[in-house]
Formats: C-alpha cells, sequence, structure tokens
C-alpha cells in the first residue's frame, strides 16, 4: 500500500505505523457524569467496518506525523490522507 | 455409514460404489430450537456438541458459502496448550485432551499428529518467562520440556543455532503439541453433526436478526427467514459485520495473516517450530510442503490477502534460523480475515440481547481451540451457564479490567 502523504508525497506504508480507528483523536471527558463508561467504549470497542475506514497511521520512518487516512477495508485503496493535527482541530481540538 | 479399515477393504472390492455424501443437503426448516451462524470449525464443532454431549435436537447450521470456505481452511493447523494465564490455560489444555480422542469420537480421519511444538529461546530472560510458562503448563495437567540447544540439535540438525544477532539457547517444547489436517476437522464435525440430525445449509448468509419483545426470535438470510429458540454466532473475522445488524460493538478489529507453503520437500521437519526473537513459525505436512507463517499484517481489513513487506518479514524470520530453506521454492500463499480482540483472548459468552449468543475474538489461534470452543458453546447454549473452562471468557471483562491478555501488550489488537 502507497500511502499519499500531505507533506511528503507518496510513501511506502512499511514506513508507518498503525494505531487504530480515527475515532481515538476523540478522547473522552474524563470530568464527566459517564466518563467510566465513555473511556471503556472509547478504548475497547469499535466500528470495525467493512468498506470505508477512517485510521491513524505514524510516519514512525518518516517525518514522525500522525495521519489520518480513509481506507476501503475491503479492497485496501485509499482515498484520502491528511494530517491527523489538521483533523483534531478542525474538531475543536487545541493540538 | 461408519468409516473403518474394514470398509475400506470392502468398497475396494466392490469398485467403491458404496459410498454415501458424508453429509445431507438439506433445505431450510422454517423453525429450529438452534440455528448456528457460521460453518466453519467452530460452528460446526458445537452443533455436533450440542446434539451429542447436551442430547439437543433440531439444531442448523447456516453458512453464507461453503463450510470450511473460512478460516478452519486457511489456518496453519498448529494445535497446542503451551499458555500462561489462568483464563486460558485450562481451556487449552481441555482442547487438546479432545484432540487427542476426537478421531474416535466422530469417526473420521482427522490426522490429528501429535509431533510436538518447540518454541526457540534466544535470550536469559525468555528463558526465565518460559520456564514460568512450562510450570503454569504442568499446574493446569499438560506437558512441558526445557531442552537445551544440543537436545535441540538433535531433532533438528540444520537449525541456525549460532545466528550473532539470536543464538538459540534452548527451547521449550510441548510434545503433545503438533498439527491436524484442518479441513478434515471441519469435514469430521460436519459429518459427525449431520448423522446426529443437524441440518447444514450451505450458501446461506444471515442478513439480519428479527426480534419480539426484546428477544431475538430467528434470523433473516438469503434463503428467507429462519426461526430459532436460540442463535449462537461463530463467524469469526466477520463477527462485527454481523453483530452490527443488532448495533453491538465489539471489542475487536478484524485484521489479514497470510500463510505460506512451499514445494513439497522430503521429510525435514519434524515437528512444529517457532522462532522467538522475530514471529516465524514452521512445520511440514504430510504432503511434504513447508507450511509457515509469521505476523499478521497489521491494519484493519476484510479483503483475504495480505502485502508484500510482510511476506518479506516472515521470510527473514525463517532464513534466521532455517537458512537452508531459502533454497525451497514458495508454491502458495493466501490469507484469512480474523477477530483480533482487544486483549488477544476470546469471547464465549451470551449478550445482553435473550437468546442471541456470541463465540468470537479467536485471533490467529482459534484452530487449536476448535473442539473446547464447540463444547463449551455448546454447553452454554444447551445451559446458559459457562462451561467451566471458559468462564474467563465474558464480553464484560474489559470494563471490568480482567483482561486475559497473555502478550502484556493492552488494547491494541495488532500487537497480540
Ligand atoms: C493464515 C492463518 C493461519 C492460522 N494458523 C493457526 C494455527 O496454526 N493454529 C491455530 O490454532 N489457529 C490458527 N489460525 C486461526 C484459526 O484459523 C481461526 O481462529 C479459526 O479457524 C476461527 O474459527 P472458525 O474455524 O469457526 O472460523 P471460519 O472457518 O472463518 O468460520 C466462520 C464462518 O462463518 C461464515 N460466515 C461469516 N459471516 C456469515 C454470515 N453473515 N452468515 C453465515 N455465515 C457467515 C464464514 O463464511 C465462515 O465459513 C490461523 C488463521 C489464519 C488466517
Amino acid at each position: 500500500m502507497i500511502i499519499n502523504h500531505p507533506l511528503l508525497g507518496p510513501r511506502d506504508a512499511s514506513e508507518f505505523t498503525y494505531l487504530g480507528d480515527a475515532s481515538l483523536i476523540d478522547r473522552p471527558d474524563w470530568q464527566s457524569e459517564t466518563a467510566a463508561q465513555d473511556f471503556y467504549e472509547y478504548q475497547y470497542l469499535r466500528d470495525n467496518p467493512a468498506g470505508l475506514h477512517q485510521e491513524l497511521w505514524f510516519h514512525e520512518s518518516g517525518d514522525r506525523s500522525w495521519l489520518v487516512v480513509t481506507r476501503n477495508t475491503l479492497t485496501h485503496e485509499i482515498t484520502d490522507v491528511q494530517l491527523a493535527r489538521d483533523v483534531a482541530r478542525a474538531r475543536g481540538r487545541s493540538k | 455409514m461408519r468409516y473403518s479399515g474394514l470398509r475400506v477393504i470392502k468398497e475396494a472390492l466392490t469398485g467403491h460404489k458404496g459410498w454415501t455424501p458424508a453429509w445431507r443437503d438439506p433445505d431450510p426448516q422454517s423453525q429450529y430450537d438452534y440455528v448456528i451462524i457460521g460453518g466453519g470449525g467452530h460452528g460446526l464443532a458445537t452443533a455436533y456438541y450440542l446434539a451429542k454431549e447436551f442430547g439437543q435436537k433440531k439444531i442448523a447450521v447456516l453458512e453464507k458459502g461453503w463450510i470450511g470456505g473460512g478460516n478452519v481452511g486457511r489456518n496453519t493447523t498448529i494445535i497446542r496448550s503451551n499458555y500462561l494465564l489462568d483464563g486460558n490455560e485450562p481451556f487449552y489444555e481441555f482442547s487438546l485432551k479432545l484432540w487427542e480422542g476426537l478421531e474416535q469420537d466422530f469417526n473420521y480421519n482427522a490426522m490429528v499428529s501429535q509431533r510436538g511444538i518447540l518454541n526457540l529461546i534466544h535470550t536469559d530472560a525468555q528463558r526465565d518467562a518460559f520456564i514460568r510458562r512450562g510450570n503454569a503448563m504442568f499446574l493446569n495437567g499438560a506437558d512441558a520440556e526445557l531442552l537445551t540447544t544440543r537436545q535441540i540439535k538433535e531433532r533438528y540438525p540444520f537449525l541456525n543455532t549460532n545466528d550473532a544477532r539470536f543464538p538459540i539457547k534452548g527451547g521449550l517444547a510441548q510434545h503433545r503439541g503438533g498439527t491436524v489436517r484442518h479441513d478434515a476437522v471441519a469435514w469430521g464435525y460436519a459429518r459427525g453433526a449431520d448423522s446426529r440430525g443437524v441440518d447444514i445449509i450451505q450458501n446461506c448468509e444471515v442478513t439480519g436478526f428479527r426480534r419480539e419483545n426484546g428477544k431475538v426470535v430467528g434470523v433473516e438470510t438469503s434463503r428467507g427467514y429462519i426461526g430459532a429458540g436460540k442463535v449462537g454466532c461463530a463467524v469469526a473475522g466477520s463477527s462485527s459485520r454481523l453483530m452490527s445488524k443488532v448495533d453491538m460493538r465489539l471489542p475487536m478489529e478484524s485484521h489479514v495473516l497470510q500463510a505460506f507453503v512451499s514445494e513439497g520437500l522430503k521429510p525435514v521437519m519434524p515437528g512444529v517450530v517457532t522462532f522467538g526473537a522475530g514471529h516465524f513459525y514452521c512445520s511440514q505436512s504430510d504432503k511434504g510442503g513447508l507450511v509457515f507463517g509469521g505476523d499478521i499484517d497489521g491494519y484493519n481489513t476484510y479483503a483475504q490477502r495480505g502485502n508484500l513487506p510482510v511476506v518479506e518479514d516472515v521470510c527473514e524470520g525463517g532464513m534466521a534460523i532455517f537458512p537452508a530453506f531459502g533454497r525451497a521454492r514458495l508454491l502458495r500463499m493466501w490469507g484469512g480475515v480474523m477477530d483480533m480482540s482487544m486483549d488477544g483472548s476470546p469471547i464465549i459468552d451470551r449478550t445482553h440481547i435473550d437468546g442471541l449468543y456470541f463465540n468470537g475474538g479467536w485471533c490467529y489461534g482459534g484452530f487449536k481451540a476448535t473442539p473446547a470452543s464447540g463444547f463449551c458453546f455448546a454447553h452454554l447454549l444447551a445451559k446458559d451457564t459457562p462451561h467451566p473452562t471458559a468462564k474467563a471468557y465474558r464480553f464484560d471483562r474489559f470494563e471490568k479490567g480482567l483482561m486475559i491478555d497473555e502478550k502484556g501488550m493492552g488494547a491494541q489488537p495488532n500487537l497480540h
């Protein structure tokens, strides 16, 4: 698989390590009433879809940036790549 | 029809005209007491033990393709019970004991071969860890033996014990481990279940569940609606897809594991060997092919094929300990989609929905579990209480902090 890095261009997937579903960006609020349940779901439960999947890849042997890759889990086709930083900021995170 | 040596001789003398199909091909009935989804090893074994051990009737196994086309027909056939943790070891030892009597039990030659498994040791720390594991195995009635490099060399003279980076310093052997003819396991359970009245329905994909008053009462399938007293799901790599039909999110990701077979060679590998410094394992099939594999590819996928970097990694691992194998040509490679759970251990449990039961999360190691998984799932379905050896395989263990994490990797499925 080739991941089209937004800053570095097309890079081989073996330069990256894989973390998992990009929902891991949305860390729950630890002060919420439902924090225990929220963290359980955040940590352990996954949609694990067959089809389009947004996921976190880390460019370990490269510029060490985190990417959000949109990839089809049935075909391995990658349709979108963004810096995770940009995705997180767009969702209201400070960094 | 009972299979026996006498029967083979009789058929040979009469032109092999007396053999009948090993199982029927029935149309689905409108209502069953038990519907098992998934005609892999686990689903078929569940149906077999439900009928045989728990005396249940009116059972169907629904398979979307053909039985044995999933992971039970794609794995590298290794069986063993060399686990460390209390939640696992009694279960896997129960499974190994069932393997030992399986062929007599279901009257089918599954080629169960206890040729032994050897886990190589490369560092002092690893030796300590393996001694601890061996002791845990003893405590649960399993067998284990710590071997010196010299003892290993006697069995595997061509092993490269002096690799500069990964010298081999010994190994933990389980002599009762080994290999089994994987397809024959599916066929043997199918035949055994069928002969006890279980309907095995192929080309029948479950597309949804019907619920009444909060209870599951049947399944929608590509061959119409089928009613059920209880529904058991055993679809391995497709678990999240199936359970999403009742809006369940599972503690699981689906990943691909690749396997490889070389051209046929003369007998060279007496047993199963695993590399302890990277991830590589190898045995030799009875046809002579070297059967080997290593790490999963490491990203979510439902495509039953992997990518080349893992092929390279697996072959490098092999070359580190078996340089001679570099001369063998690769014949085939393929992939299977596995239900990688958050702690690397399986789930055999009721769901929060009445009448709906779940079996999955087998990761890359569910073949060896097939007999015990079927037995324990049948126990749960028939009695509504978990089998004593499968008590820890609960859904709520993640919420309660009772993970069964053999590798100590945490909630990261691609590292288990
Ligand atoms: C390459 C590879 C090597 C492995 N090596 C080993 C090993 O050496 N030792 C070991 O112990 N384990 C090994 N495993 C793991 C083992 O194969 C699996 O854990 C085990 O086979 C899973 O259980 P099963 O046999 O029931 O799965 P499967 O055979 O995959 O059965 C699930 C079935 O469910 C069906 N299904 C899915 N969705 C539906 C639906 N909606 N409706 C109806 N049917 C459906 C599928 O078609 C499939 O036939 C390996 C796996 C792979 C891929």
